[in-house]
Parts: C-alpha cells; structure tokens; sequence
C-alpha cells in the first residue's frame, strides 16, 4: 500500500456500473483538492470507467490494487 | 474546433421498455460524467413512460428478451433508469425535451409529464441542439 492518507473509503462493492463511479464522482465533488479517495469496487466495467473519468476530470490516479474479487482506485482530487 | 469528445451526444428515445430506457440512462449518465451535454427528445412509447407518476410502473421488456433472458433482467440489482438519469443530470449537463409531434398524439400536457422533463420541443430545435453531434435511435 501507498502511504498517502485516505480521505474517504467508499465501498461500492456489490453494485452495477456505473454506480462505483457515480459514487466516486459524488464524493470527489463534496471533498477538497488534495484529498485522496478510495473506491472499492467489483464491477468490471469500473476498471475502464474510472480512469477514464479522472484523466477526463483532470484528478489522479494514485493507484489502481487488485484485490480478490474486487478493484481498489485511489484517486486524489487535484482541481 | 469542438473536441470530439466535447460534441454533445443526442438520443432520440422511441422505445418505452424498461431494458431500451435503461441502455439509454447509461449512455446518458456515463456522457454527462464525461463532460458530454446530453440530450434527450422523447417520442412515442418513451413520451409515455415518462408521464407523471408512472415512471417507476413496469414497462415491460423489448421483444428481443428472450424467455430465458427476461427474468435475469429483472432480477438485475442495477439502478431504475430515472434514478441513473437524475444522477446524469447531477453531475452533468443533460437536456430532456419530449416531443411536440408525440405530445399532440397522444393528448399529453406539459403537467401530465414528470418534472425530470425540461420541456416540449419540435424536431429542428432538438437537430440545433444536436449540431456536430452524433444522433442515436433507440
């Protein structure tokens, strides 16, 4: 793991696309630049779907882990 | 010149069956979360699914589900089509408009529909809205 500071953990294992990115887009917006976020997610179509998003958004992707079962995206809101 | 992935995406939605209305949600959400403007110009059997207070009834399945298909559609967990569509509209810049031509078929008025509809409009007016973009029939 990465030693940047988790903001928010967001589990959106379970649900359907787009939820884990509609998710994530919710709390992205509420949070402060800087902040890092983390989404939980076993969708597959999240793996294409948020980073996508965050190079689209301009945010970053710190870190994209494999877990088992499910996806984990670290993503810090950079604007 | 306009980014490609900056021309607004416009969906003509004819088909008022659940599985059609919810394909065309998620193109809609997953454009508006990319920063694309959505419109949305309701016609014929989509018009009527979004009459007030019968948007969440059941609208049954397109032809094409199968019956072994139908029944692993309906069980799916995914959102209701107007819930994903409220989402597109939250995060992005999404225009409904229903049809002035289906509105006169049908003997619909602007209060018979839900307020997610932003208003009537003619068919040159949703082709203006739609301008370099491409127009997807479902």
């Amino acid at each position: 793991m990465s030693a940047v500071q988790i903001e928010k953990t967001i589990d959106a294992r379970g649900m359907a696309c787009p939820g884990p990115l509609m998710n994530l887009i919710g709390a992205i917006r509420q949070g402060q630049v800087g902040q890092v976020f983390e989404v939980l997610s076993s969708d597959e179509g999240s793996k294409t779907d948020i980073p996508a998003w965050v190079a689209k958004a301009k945010h970053e992707l710190v870190e994209v882990v494999q877990d088992d079962g499910y996806a984990r995206f670290i993503v810090r809101k950079a604007r | 010149m306009t980014d490609e992935q900056d021309k607004p995406l416009s969906l003509v939605m004819f088909s008022g069956t659940d599985d059609k209305l919810t394909a065309a949600a998620v193109l809609t959400v997953g454009a508006a979360a990319m920063g694309r403007p959505v419109n949305l110009f309701l016609q014929y059997y989509a018009l009527d699914a979004f009459r007030a207070g019968k948007v969440n009834a059941d609208h049954a399945l397109s032809p094409e589900a199968t019956a072994t298909q139908a029944p692993i559609i309906r069980r799916h967990k995914g959102q209701h089509w107007i819930e994903l569509l409220k989402q597109a509209k939250d995060v992005g810049e999404v225009n409904i408009q229903a049809c002035a031509l289906s509105m006169d078929m049908f003997g619909i008025g602007r209060e018979d529909l839900d307020p997610i509809v932003d208003g009537i409009e003619g068919v040159a007016a949703f082709m203006a809205s739609a301008a370099e973009g491409p127009v997807v029939f479902i």
